[in-house]
């Protein structure tokens, strides 16, 4: 493998595993609280239409449009989020299934393509991009030039976002009552913790950064919509925050190596392999799978394992 | 600040009921869809459209217009046949989502089947590709069972992913490679990929004069009173039940939970593939991945079974409305109604179902929250991590927590 090939695979592992990134953040916040968000697809669906309806209808500056489409697809991941909450948090209903709900309500045959078709927003691409900076003016030094100093808005927002998650797990005292209620709710309520509203709280910051993700979507990868735009991102995301035992640094580096593997076909096929296309679309769901396998399989389950609480409703009087 | 946060606001609290009364259970469904047909006219008249005109168009395009009610027979029938699948693995808390993928590649062996053994008798045809389908659906489900089985790898996120999977394989069969289902006959099949059509005496037939009733729907209720037969009468059904309402009981009255497991999944993907092989020889009687990756039936036949509360003969009757609801939404599809608002209505309808388990369980008392001292648990059990407790789960005959298995990364 040669060096700019090297560098080409980085750099557009990083350009797609940023909303991974993004997604898999919030999904790990709300896991550790002990709550399976499971919408989250659905969630970066809604975040990437209305983000997109935004831009292309928003009369201002770019930089506006941009910042405020992407704080409404925060605010309407938020939204799903709070439903979500109240069903599987206050009405202890079914996390699977209610997440079905969510992906068949909000997903590719659901509310997104209705807010797409109502708004037509099929066609024209997105009238403004996410600014892409030169940091200090380094984004030309050879290969850790364009890969550290040369990127969009919200990929340096996700460092700093995966910065900012860990030091609150570990070393805040809130991050520390989250892991509780993740772990043992019941001693958690005994020590006058609020279990229900850490998992709402954290189940919706869980939502906006999933809306956040799609809208990365909308903003730069894609910049255009297509019905089911994500295709099953959320899904991976949330398969990464296992294979990434909860941690976010792990969930990091997890989310590139899938932006890698995801853009495997784009960056390849400009060198001219010729295999068919289905097979590069497939790396990624293929990957997850093994990904899945080995974590959940094997000694590393033993000390790395899930929040003790995940799935599970909890219930004060039900002792 | 225990005290601000202890006293004096007001909460929404849920006091258990002994037993639901016998009217809720019946009573949840329609609720739900008439509920959920009302937040979609709230969509509806949101973004500026006349719902009650759409809601009767719907209406008269699934039901009362010449031919309609055939062709939501038509849109029901995959979803009775993933309805089912659901049901058998939904009711142990196995969570298949698979039947999408598990369709397609049943359709895939299907159309095989249909085009190499087409010019024999219609019956031995239709046979071979109700067995195919069922290969090519146990086939896919197979990999998410035995890697849950002996893998310990949540069912979810497999069956999700081949999802994304299977209708990959198809494309490539049918647009990136001279497969053996391409249709390479002619010079514009050769420039527009399509798959090989069936001998036209190999559709599938339908019966009935008022409406034409697919062969697959005919099909498809008989397996609903064949499942609701062998879940009640036989072993294999007393096992499935015990093993939904108990495992650990299963586990101790000596049921192999895992083959088990491995049954039911295949039952599931089974139910799934012949979805997919009536799709061939029902529908489309040829292979159409966009149309089979459009259409979505796995998913919309989980909320088609958890309506009903995964009940073999209820998801007839449930596949029948989301159908006719499918089939409206398809007929009207335009910029007036975008095809997306009936994903919503589906949506809403299954978010109401798993939310109104609750009222089965719980009574709703909203007041003022009681001091601690007023229901502070026995100090024993107080400590106890709620899956430790024996008695969950068993007091009441019912479940209340989803069970262990549904974590990932986690030993059940």
């Amino acid at each position: 493998m040669n060096e700019s090939l090297f560098v080409d695979l980085l750099a557009a592992g990083l350009l797609y595993g940023t909303p991974l990134v993004l997604a898999g953040l919030g999904e790990l916040l709300a896991e550790r609280s002990g709550v399976m968000n499971l919408g989250v697809e659905a969630m970066m669906l809604m975040g990437a239409v209305t983000a997109f309806w935004f831009v292309q209808s928003f009369d201002g500056p770019a930089w506006l449009a941009l910042l405020l489409a992407i704080l409404v697809a925060a605010a309407v991941g938020t939204a799903m989020a709070t439903v979500y909450a109240f069903v599987v948090v206050t009405l202890r209903a079914n996390q699977v299934v209610s997440g079905l709900a969510l992906l068949i309500l909000g997903g590719a045959a659901g509310l997104s393509s209705y807010l797409a078709a109502v708004g037509s927003l099929s066609g024209p691409a997105a009238r403004f991009k996410l600014p892409t900076y030169d940091v200090l003016g380094l984004s030309d030094v050879p290969v850790i030039g364009p890969l550290i100093f040369g990127q969009n808005a919200l990929v340096y927002v996700s460092w700093l976002l995966v910065a900012l998650v860990a030091f609150y797990l570990y070393r805040t005292q809130t991050g520390l009552h989250l892991q509780a209620v993740g772990e043992d709710p019941r001693s958690a309520d005994a020590m006058g913790i609020s279990v229900s509203r850490f998992r709402y709280g954290h189940t919706m910051v869980g939502g906006a950064l999933a809306g956040v993700a799609g809208a990365y979507y909308t903003l730069e990868l894609q910049p255009a919509w297509i019905d089911g735009i994500t295709a099953g991102a959320g899904w991976i995301a949330i398969a990464l925050v296992i294979t990434a035992f909860w941690r976010p640094g792990l969930l990091l580096a997890g989310a590139y190596l899938f932006g890698i593997v995801t853009s495997l076909g784009f960056t390849l096929q400009a060198r001219g392999v010729d295999l068919p296309p289905e097979i590069f679309t497939s790396l990624p769901y293929v990957l997850t799978i093994v990904a899945v396998v080995l974590v959940s399989s094997g000694w590393s389950r033993l000390r790395l394992r899930a929040p003790a609480a995940l799935g599970e409703p909890y219930a004060r009087e039900e002792a | 600040m225990r005290l601000r946060s202890e006293i004096g606001v007001p909460e929404i609290r849920f006091e258990k009921r002994l037993k639901p009364p016998r009217w809720l259970g019946p009573a949840t469904p329609p609720i739900a869809v008439i509920v959920a047909l009302a937040i979609g006219a709230l969509v509806l008249w949101a973004s500026g459209r006349d719902a009650v005109d759409i809601y009767q168009r719907m209406a008269r395009s699934a039901f009362t217009n010449p031919g309609a009610f055939s062709n939501t027979l038509i849109a029901a029938t995959p979803l009775l046949l993933t309805g089912l699948a659901a049901a058998v693995t939904f009711r142990m808390k196995v969570w298949n989502i698979g039947a999408d993928g598990q369709l397609m590649i049943g359709a895939v062996l299907a159309a095989a089947a249909g085009t190499f053994f087409g010019g024999r008798s219609l019956a031995a045809v239709m046979a071979l590709m109700i067995l195919a389908g069922i290969v090519g659906g146990c086939l896919w489900a197979s990999i998410a069972a035995l890697l849950r089985v002996y893998l310990n790898t949540n069912e979810v996120l497999t069956t999700l992913m081949l999802n994304y999977i299977a209708p990959l394989i198809l494309f490539y069969l049918i647009f990136n490679s001279t497969s053996y289902w391409r249709d390479l006959s002619t010079q514009s099949a050769r420039v527009f990929p399509q798959a090989k059509t069936l001998a036209e005496d190999a559709f599938w037939p339908t019966y009935g004069a008022a409406a034409a009733v697919p062969f697959g729907f005919l099909l498809g209720v008989v397996l609903a009173l064949a499942l609701y037969f062998v879940v009640r009468n036989t072993r294999f059904g007393f096992q499935m039940r015990v093993s939904a309402d108990s495992p650990e009981a299963a586990r101790y009255a000596g049921i192999s939970t895992g083959r088990l497991l491995i049954l039911v999944m295949l039952l599931s993907g089974a139910l799934a593939g012949i979805a997919g092989a009536s799709q061939i020889g029902d529908v489309s009687h040829r292979l159409e991945p966009k149309n089979l990756q459009l259409a979505t039936f796995g998913y919309t036949g989980i909320a088609v079974a958890a309506l009903v509360r995964y009940h073999p003969i209820g998801i007839v009757v449930s596949a029948i409305l989301v159908g006719a609801l499918n089939n409206a939404g398809f007929n009207l599809q335009g910029p007036d109604l975008p095809l997306g608002l009936i994903g919503v209505n589906q949506g809403i309808i299954l978010m109401l179902v798993a939310a109104s388990e609750v009222t089965a369980r719980y009574r709703l008392v909203i007041g003022r929250r009681a001091r601690r001292g007023d229901r502070a648990p026995p100090p024993e059990q107080a400590t106890l991590e709620p899956g430790a407790s024996p008695e969950q789960g068993t007091s009441d005959g019912t479940d209340e927590r989803p069970r262990q298995d549904a974590r990932p990364g986690e030993d059940s």
